[in-house]
């Protein structure tokens, strides 16, 4: 399970809205806990693929290790990464597939159409090797707005 | 000051967590066998069969990417820090 709080689940979403008709990516830095992963920070990145940048995505690897750096000094970890699919739906593509290598990371898909973030799906990477890795639908769980709404009742 | 390497989320699994690894080691191949004869089942997730860095694996030494100094032969010293960073890309199509 992914989970997020809203402000870090509407970030991950209007990030696509603002790139459109482009592809966005960005980091996610958080916590491993236990199967889940859970999100303190979404960290906007660049899109270096300015070849075809409405479907593709590529992360200079210096905002990698700037992100990671920066979790480390919050003692926190590198826990998934976020892309915008512009007028396509949020799956996982087989270019997806083959350019994952953060092995039990989420990789959170957001769907763009005409501008407008829809929906939002996350997988997580599992396998132990290149050869056996696959992406798996994973449940996103955005918990302020599950708490917000059970306080005003 | 010792050499260190930092190591990604996902291979942390195969240093008992650790995030930084102290190696010896005068250049960037040397430093990375240090490492992997601390921690064996690294090596195939960065070298192929054939002894080769795999493609998707970004080596930076501070700030700098080893494909644009030496590669493998760029020369460090204590006080560096090699990073490995698996690179992130993809796309709808």
């Amino acid at each position: 399970m992914l989970k997020l709080r809203t402000a870090e689940y509407d970030a991950l979403r209007s990030h696509g809205e603002e790139t459109y008709p482009f592809e966005c990516c960005g980091v996610l830095v958080g916590r491993f806990t236990g199967e889940d992963r859970a999100v303190e920070e979404v960290v906007h990145c660049g899109n270096t693929r300015s070849d075809r940048p409405q479907d593709r995505y590529h992360i200079d690897p210096k905002e990698l290790i700037a992100a990671q750096r920066q979790a480390t000094s919050k003692g926190l970890e590198i826990v998934g990464f976020y892309h915008s699919h512009p007028d396509h739906p949020a799956r996982w593509s087989q270019t997806d597939l083959a350019e994952a290598h953060w092995l039990g990371c989420s990789y959170v898909i957001t769907s763009v159409q005409a501008g407008r973030a829809q929906d939002t799906n996350s997988f997580v990477l599992l396998g132990d090797t290149e050869d056996n890795k696959h992406l798996e639908t994973e449940e996103i769980r955005v918990s302020n707005l599950v708490e917000d709404r059970t306080i005003c009742r | 000051m010792s050499l260190k390497v930092s190591i990604p989320t996902p291979l942390r699994r195969y240093t008992d967590g650790a995030g930084v690894i102290e190696v010896a080691g005068d250049s960037v191949g040397s430093a990375l066998q240090s490492l992997t004869d601390q921690f064996p089942p690294l090596k195939q997730h960065l070298y192929t069969d054939q002894g080769r860095l795999r493609s998707f694996v970004n080596v930076y030494v501070n700030d700098d990417d080893i494909r644009y100094l030496q590669r493998t032969e760029t020369a460090v010293k204590p006080g560096d820090l090699i990073s490995i960073v698996p690179s992130i890309a993809g796309g709808s199509a």
